[in-house]
């Protein structure tokens, strides 16, 4: 505890969220709408960045986690209409539940085939979301009765709120004695092993804590946007850009994949009237970064620091 | 005598290589045993064997009285075994105090702060390996040696009662060796049974309380370093002895420019030196023999020649200097290295694996060399279908030299053929490197460790030591002059 209050970057990160925290005070209801989606986009990338940066495995397939979290919360309350935290709740655990039928097998592999087993994971959600059109809405998307708020702020002080308290757990986490040995593992397995820790089990672990919040961001955010569809929380396309935001923002600093994620949403958003070309400038610029600045921008900006 | 560490009947397979066969060994508390062996003999295979790192086929291992023979090596660990890894990868961006403290936390997944007598440790353990000045740096700031300590902390953090210790002193200073040996000798007095893993007698020889050879998978020999070393089967394992080969004319000296020159080179691994100003030069048709022990720098130089390492000093080819090519295109312009690892293709058949060696041929040509090889190596003809990684370790030994031969080599390189070979397969190949001398104007650039393999083809020996040149001449004279030190 001691090491994250004398972090520099713990301190940075609290600045940052102060100026959040009073941004309704001044910005349109639109920037106040984007920012919420970058928010719940930033859990996404650091719930990521746990099992890339740290674990050493790349899960080629965010949006499975995402997406079980999403349509868990999102047919259960079109279904029975149970109450907003009791969804949230029961999308997170399914998100769990199905990250661990996915990765208990998936982890024995070695290599590339671990992302590979992820990635073919999201095919086959996007698959059920199809075949099971009567409660999923399928292709066209599911309408949630229930919304978090209609409020523009209210909802902007949700998905902060959220995330802060995510970003503060998987960073502590990240920074604990957990997250030494779950580094150890991911970079020497053998010698991790060697040294009596049971890499398996740690990286089932992180793998399980990276589907809670993936599955808990997911579930939020169809009560904020009040619809689910496989083109929002599902599509391979969407797993893309959470991993583009981790990798930008900077591998195993947890709170860069937030920064990476609010830059790319808004950067987006910004070159919005380039129409398709912004999507192009986007996706170049993403990979200058990750050719040119492998360690990201918080990266950067740590080592000059150091 | 109760052993602490009690291997017996040890076997390792792998595809149609048998690495380990019938291995056995113990080590009482206190005890400090040397493993010995020239390199591929499977000494690695056996730490690993026991470390879990490894599934045996058969055998036990028991770590007092507990036989832990196919447990993943945490419950290994967790057992009492540690290992001290010689090329470590510790975690670069958390301080050498922090890599330390990874070694003291429990194997739990709740508990997120460690205990505070954690840190206390930490810093004794730290203390007494010498990192003491240095626990707020960084692993990649640290000289050599100091990430040597690093790893030997790690390793008592787990407090072990046997402790494997891969190679003590490989890329040390002798004053280094000192310290390290200190360290060493420190576990015997704490009771803890340790094998030191190495390539020859001598290294370990002031340390260790017995010494077991190793050969081929099984043990050859076992006594004080004294014994080991005046063992017969022991001194014939590492200078050879086991191989007849044609009587050959007088060594001829050949003149005018060298088709390869090597010009103070130095190439360094991280912070070890793995070589140190070296020179040598080699004309059109010569047989030339670098010879030394392993870790001597003979595959470095190899690797710097084919392009595959960055180093400082001159290395040309028919005056051109190599530096700047690609290792690719360097193997085009004529140089083909046979590696010690062999690298074959193990999914791939025998004749994929040539067929690849030979794929810039026009199909005739192909067809030609397909031939001679198969004249070369009969085996291979009725093996042509089967694949590589299920070849015998002499037969892939063969394949890897026919494959470089499918390159149509000026200048053939081969490194370490006899690793891990019996002497009836060492006795085929010598008589292949003999046709290939005699009958091809192939220059031919051999490494080796086995002294008698490697004299009786060459023109011209090279001696390799730490890094360094230290003895060139002719066969008959290295016999008088510098065979007695080489052991």
């Amino acid at each position: 505890m001691r090491g994250l209050l004398r972090s520099r970057l713990f301190w940075a990160a609290v600045l940052v969220l102060a100026v959040a925290a009073v941004l309704p005070l001044g910005v349109s209801g639109y920037v106040l709408g984007l920012l919420t989606l970058a928010y719940y986009f930033g859990v996404f990338a650091m719930a990521w960045d746990l099992l890339f940066g740290f674990a050493g495995e790349v899960n080629f397939g965010p949006t499975f986690l995402v997406g079980l979290g999403a349509y868990g919360a999102g047919i259960l309350n079109s279904e029975t209409g149970l109450p907003i935290p009791v969804c949230v709740l029961f999308g997170a655990v399914l998100a769990v539940a199905g990250g661990l039928l996915l990765a208990v097998p998936a982890l024995r592999l070695s290599g590339p085939y671990f992302g590979l087993t992820t990635l073919v994971a999201v095919l086959l959600l996007q698959q059920m979301v199809t075949v099971f059109a009567q409660y999923s809405g399928g292709e066209i998307g599911l309408t949630i009765p229930d919304v978090l708020s209609i409020d523009d702020a209210t909802n902007y002080y949700i998905a902060l709120c959220f995330m802060a308290v995510s970003g503060l757990i998987l960073f502590g986490l990240s920074r604990s004695a957990l997250g030494l040995i779950l580094q150890a593992c991911g970079q020497d397995p053998v010698e991790a092993q060697a040294l009596g820790f049971n890499v398996a089990k740690h990286k089932l672990a992180a793998f399980c804590v990276s589907a809670l919040f993936s599955g808990l961001a997911g579930a939020m955010l169809v009560f904020y946007l009040g619809t689910a569809s496989p083109g929002t929380v599902i599509d391979i396309a969407v797993g893309v850009q959470v991993i583009i935001a981790a990798v930008l923002g900077g591998r195993r600093t947890i709170l860069g994949a937030a920064v990476g994620a609010a830059v790319l949403i808004v950067a987006g958003e910004v070159l919005r009237p380039l129409g398709q070309l912004s999507t192009f400038i986007v996706s170049a610029v993403a990979l200058l970064t990750i050719l040119l600045v492998p360690s990201g921008l918080l990266g950067v900006l740590m080592r000059q620091r150091q | 005598m109760t052993a602490l560490l009690q291997v017996s009947g040890l076997v390792k397979r792998f595809g149609g290589l048998v690495a380990v066969g019938g291995m056995a060994l113990d080590i009482a508390p206190g005890e400090i045993l040397g493993l010995i062996g020239p390199n591929g003999s499977g000494k690695s295979t056996v730490m690993k064997l026991i470390m879990g790192i490894e599934r045996p086929d058969a055998g036990s291992v028991r770590i007092g009285g507990v036989d832990v023979a196919g447990w993943p090596p945490h419950r290994v660990a967790r057992q009492g075994v540690g290992l001290v890894f010689q090329h470590s990868r510790p975690l670069h961006r958390q301080t050498v105090l922090e890599n330390i403290k990874l070694a003291l936390l429990p194997d739990a997944l709740l508990r997120l702060f460690a205990d505070p007598d954690v840190e206390e440790r930490a810093r004794a353990i730290a203390q007494r390996v010498g990192l003491g000045a240095v626990l707020d740096r960084r692993p990649g700031t640290l000289p050599f040696a100091d990430l040597r300590r690093l790893e030997l902390a790690k390793a008592i953090g787990r407090d072990p009662k046997v402790v494997l210790v891969d190679e003590p002193f490989a890329g040390l200073t002798s004053g280094e060796v000192g310290a390290f040996s200190d360290l060493i000798a420190g576990f015997r007095a704490e009771g803890r049974a340790v094998l030191l893993v190495d390539h020859n007698v001598k290294g370990v020889a002031a340390l260790v309380d017995r010494v077991l050879a190793m050969y081929l998978g099984e043990p050859i020999a076992q006594g004080t370093a004294e014994q080991v070393m005046r063992d017969p089967q022991v001194r014939r394992v590492y200078l050879g002895g086991a191989i007849e080969t044609a009587a050959r004319p007088a060594p001829t000296t050949k003149s005018g420019p060298p088709l390869l020159a090597v010009e103070g080179v130095d190439v360094l691994y991280g912070k070890a030196q793995a070589l140190e100003g070296v020179s040598i030069q080699i004309r059109e048709g010569e047989f030339i023999s670098v010879v030394g022990l392993n870790g001597a720098g003979k595959t470095t130089l190899f690797n710097a020649v084919s392009g595959l390492v960055p180093y400082a000093g001159r290395i040309a080819w028919e005056g051109q200097a190599l530096a700047g090519r690609s290792a690719a295109a360097i193997a085009r312009g004529g140089i083909v290295q046979c590696p010690e690892s062999r690298e074959l293709f193990g999914s791939m058949s025998v004749r994929e694996n040539l067929d690849l060696g030979g794929s810039h041929l026009t199909k005739a040509e192909r067809a030609r060399l397909l031939g001679w090889m198969f004249e070369l190596f009969p085996i291979l003809k009725s093996r042509q279908a089967q694949l590589a990684a299920t070849l015998s370790g002499g037969e892939q030994q063969m394949l890897a030299i026919a494959r470089a031969l499918m390159m149509q080599p000026r200048l053939l390189i081969l490194d370490e053929p006899t690793l891990g070979l019996a002497p009836v397969i060492l006795e085929q190949l010598s008589r292949a490197l003999e046709t290939l001398r005699t009958t091809t104007p192939i220059t031919v650039l051999l490494g080796e460790q086995n002294v008698t393999f490697a004299l009786p083809h060459a023109d011209r020996v090279y001696v390799l030591e730490h890094a360094r040149i230290v003895w060139e001449g002719d066969p008959v004279r290295f016999a008088q002059e510098a065979g007695a030190a080489y052991l």
